[in-house]
């Protein structure tokens, strides 16, 4: 349980697992992601791992020399026509947001994906402005429909059945009932949000990279929504946090090389849109949010985790997420990146998720930008248990863990210990007082330690 | 102090010493592969068609599309389908376009992209709105990889441009791969 009465990671995938089909299902599907993108980083061969060491190298020498780019890409960005707003956190970024909508006097907008905008809540908050948002991505419609929040930053639907879906169109955009032939229902959102489309005069988007040099942004969608709403808008406003930014225009064959493979083993997403200037007669708005960055940016030990593009890699591959969903994270951003994210805005409130790990690593083995995604999480269980955000036994086991991996004859007196009791009294460990053994059966503990068994066959070589 | 000042001023705090920035340069000998550039448009859902020397665009669009009834294009080249009002249009009434002809300035082969910008699309949302998309692309106007389209495009001015790497596509109900989202059904690039 959290402080605040709110059900932490835990409890929140105890539930999800509730339904074990669903959660293979959900395991499945996406495994079958992650092994998509093996084969396209594959397809590159030796290219690959270079692409990947360049793509960090630029992030890290663009986070050294952020401030310098801010103002590169302010200035181009207003020489190309752009407005440019700066938001240091996300309740300034809403309000910027509204004023804009407000001075047009505008009550309906389409907004296209955005990981930011749900960072910062924005459609709860227009929507107390009264201020109607339809969210035009698939997947984002779908959970915006059932209102629920996506679930992964790339497939916000991941957790959705066909039949579910069918059953929602049904009630919301009156398509017959039993109807759940996956082509069917993307029709019936297609004439739904054409619609919209047509008829809404303010469009807001997200965006993937900013190019300091020449004052462009990139967007990169499959279906297409993001460059129908804003072509078709009167304005466009698109948000972006300040990470987002990479020093040159040519820098962009790295990472659309790398992004799209990544996220969903495709060579590259269907578009990948350069927005440079406002179309004639159209207003663009472009809003710079910091949202704690600038904080995460001063610690040393969490700084890499801004060279995020937000592909979903660590996502798909992570055995935790995959069984346990994205809605366990209790957080816009869930998945291994997101527990790395989310204690840096607030480390009482997501103070469970680094725990909600196995470290094993897979995340940082398949991150494009390699974050070292594992070591931060297992930094930032010890940066909350220091400040004092576990509880007492957490602590002590921590402290006595550190102990004992410490000291050598520490380590092996309390192996021989563990052994020992796993033997003759597993109640010990094998109890309801050990989450650990919750749906777990304890292995047969080994006769001897390996340095015992190493020990012993090393002579036994020797002798021979 | 302004939102923006704080935050530049809080950044400059945050940022560590200046390190590198990687300064590699990708020129390769050899040009793009037309051939690869057609399997790659076909395996994400596109469809290539090589012109030969006999055959004009018209005849192709007429043949692939025998039920179009609007067809449209900035090309001046594309005589019967040009859309003279252009400048004048409003762009929500392309919603009925059936299929609309375009030139792109080079492909990509390795995944298959057209590169195109405003300069050639005139309006923007030509390519997004039509039901169909045709995209007509030099074979020796196609690159290797998005490196050599970034060495290309260099620092080229545009108020838009943009990759089009097949149909418009969605897969987020389930996973089943669904052309023709929101955007083009078909995108096929005629190959001259
Ligand atoms: S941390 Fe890496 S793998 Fe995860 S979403 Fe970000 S870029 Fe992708």
């Amino acid at each position: 349980m959290n402080h605040n009465g709110t059900k932490d990671h835990a409890e929140l995938a105890e539930k999800f697992n509730r339904d074990e089909e669903r959660v293979n299902w959900h395991d499945r599907t996406l495994w079958w992601i992650r092994q998509k993108r093996d084969k396209a980083a594959w397809s590159l061969g030796d290219e690959w791992e270079p692409l990947r060491e360049e793509a960090s190298r630029i992030k890290s020498h663009t986070l050294s020399n952020l401030s310098e780019y801010l103002q590169e890409f302010e200035k181009n960005a207003q020489a190309n026509g752009m407005t440019v707003h700066w938001a240091a956190d996300a309740k300034e970024h809403n309000q910027i947001v509204h004023s804009i909508l407000s001075k047009q006097n505008i009550q309906q907008i389409v907004k296209s994906k955005s990981m930011l905008t749900e960072e910062c809540h924005l459609n709860d908050y227009l929507k107390e402005e009264g201020i109607d948002v339809i969210d035009t991505d698939l997947g984002e419609r779908i959970v915006q429909l059932a209102e629920e929040t996506p679930s992964h930053i790339v497939l916000p639907c991941i957790h959705w059945k066909k039949e579910e879906i069918g059953e929602l169109f049904h009630r919301h955009l009156g398509s017959p009932e039993g109807v759940i032939d996956p082509s069917f229902l993307t029709n019936t959102a297609r004439v739904h949000l054409r619609e919209k489309f047509l008829t809404r005069r303010i469009a807001i988007t997200g965006v993937n990279f900013a190019i300091a040099e020449t004052g462009e942004f990139v967007v990169c969608t499959n279906e297409g929504n993001a460059d129908m709403g804003a072509h078709l808008a009167d304005v466009h406003i698109a948000c972006m946090g300040i990470e987002k930014l990479i020093p040159k225009r040519k820098n962009l064959g790295v990472f659309l090389r790398l992004l799209a493979r990544s996220a969903t083993g495709q060579p590259i997403t269907t578009y990948s849109s350069h927005f440079k200037k406002p179309r004639k007669g159209q207003q663009l708005h472009i809003v710079l949010v910091d949202n704690g960055r600038s904080t995460q940016l001063g610690r040393e030990d969490f700084r890499n985790s801004l060279k995020c593009i937000r592909c979903g890699a660590c996502f798909n591959t992570c055995p935790v997420y995959r069984r346990s969903g994205g809605h366990s994270y209790h957080n816009a951003i869930a998945g291994p990146i997101g527990s790395i994210l989310a204690p840096n805005l607030d480390m009482r409130q997501y103070k469970d998720l680094p725990f909600a790990s196995t470290l094993c690593g897979s995340c940082s083995n398949v991150c494009p930008v390699k974050i070292n995604i594992h070591e931060q999480l297992y930094q930032w269980r010890q940066v909350l248990t220091e400040e004092g955000y576990q509880p007492k036994s957490k602590y002590m086991a921590m402290k006595a863990m550190a102990t004992t991996l410490s000291k050598p004859t520490f380590f092996n007196i309390a192996g021989k210990a563990g052994r020992w009791a796993m033997k003759l009294v597993p109640g010990v460990v094998s109890n309801q007082y050990n989450p650990w053994y919750k749906e777990r059966e304890m292995p047969e503990p080994p006769n001897e330690s390996f340095t015992e068994w190493y020990q012993k066959n090393r002579k036994k070589k020797n002798e021979q | 102090m302004s939102s923006r000042e704080a935050i530049l001023a809080a950044v400059k705090k945050s940022q560590p010493e200046l390190l590198p920035l990687p300064q590699q340069d990708y020129v390769s000998t050899v040009p793009g592969d037309v051939q690869r550039f057609s399997d790659t448009l076909e395996s994400i859902g596109g469809k290539s068609y090589l012109l030969n020397q006999e055959e004009g665009v018209l005849e192709v669009i007429a043949k692939l599309f025998p039920d179009a009834k609007r067809v449209v294009s900035v090309d001046t080249s594309i005589t019967v389908h040009y859309l003279h009002e252009y400048e004048s249009i409003v762009h929500h009434s392309l919603q009925d376009v059936d299929v609309a002809i375009i030139k792109a300035q080079f492909g990509v082969a390795e995944n298959g992209a057209v590169w195109v910008t405003e300069e050639e699309l005139k309006i923007r949302v030509m390519p997004f709105i039509c039901e169909h998309l045709v995209a007509i692309v030099d074979a020796k106007e196609i690159v290797p990889n998005m490196h050599e389209a970034y060495n290309r495009i260099g620092l080229a001015e545009y108020g838009f441009g943009v990759f089009i790497a097949g149909p418009s596509k969605t897969a987020d109900i389930e996973q089943s791969l669904v052309l023709g989202a929101h955007g083009p059904k078909s995108m096929t690039v005629l190959i001259r």
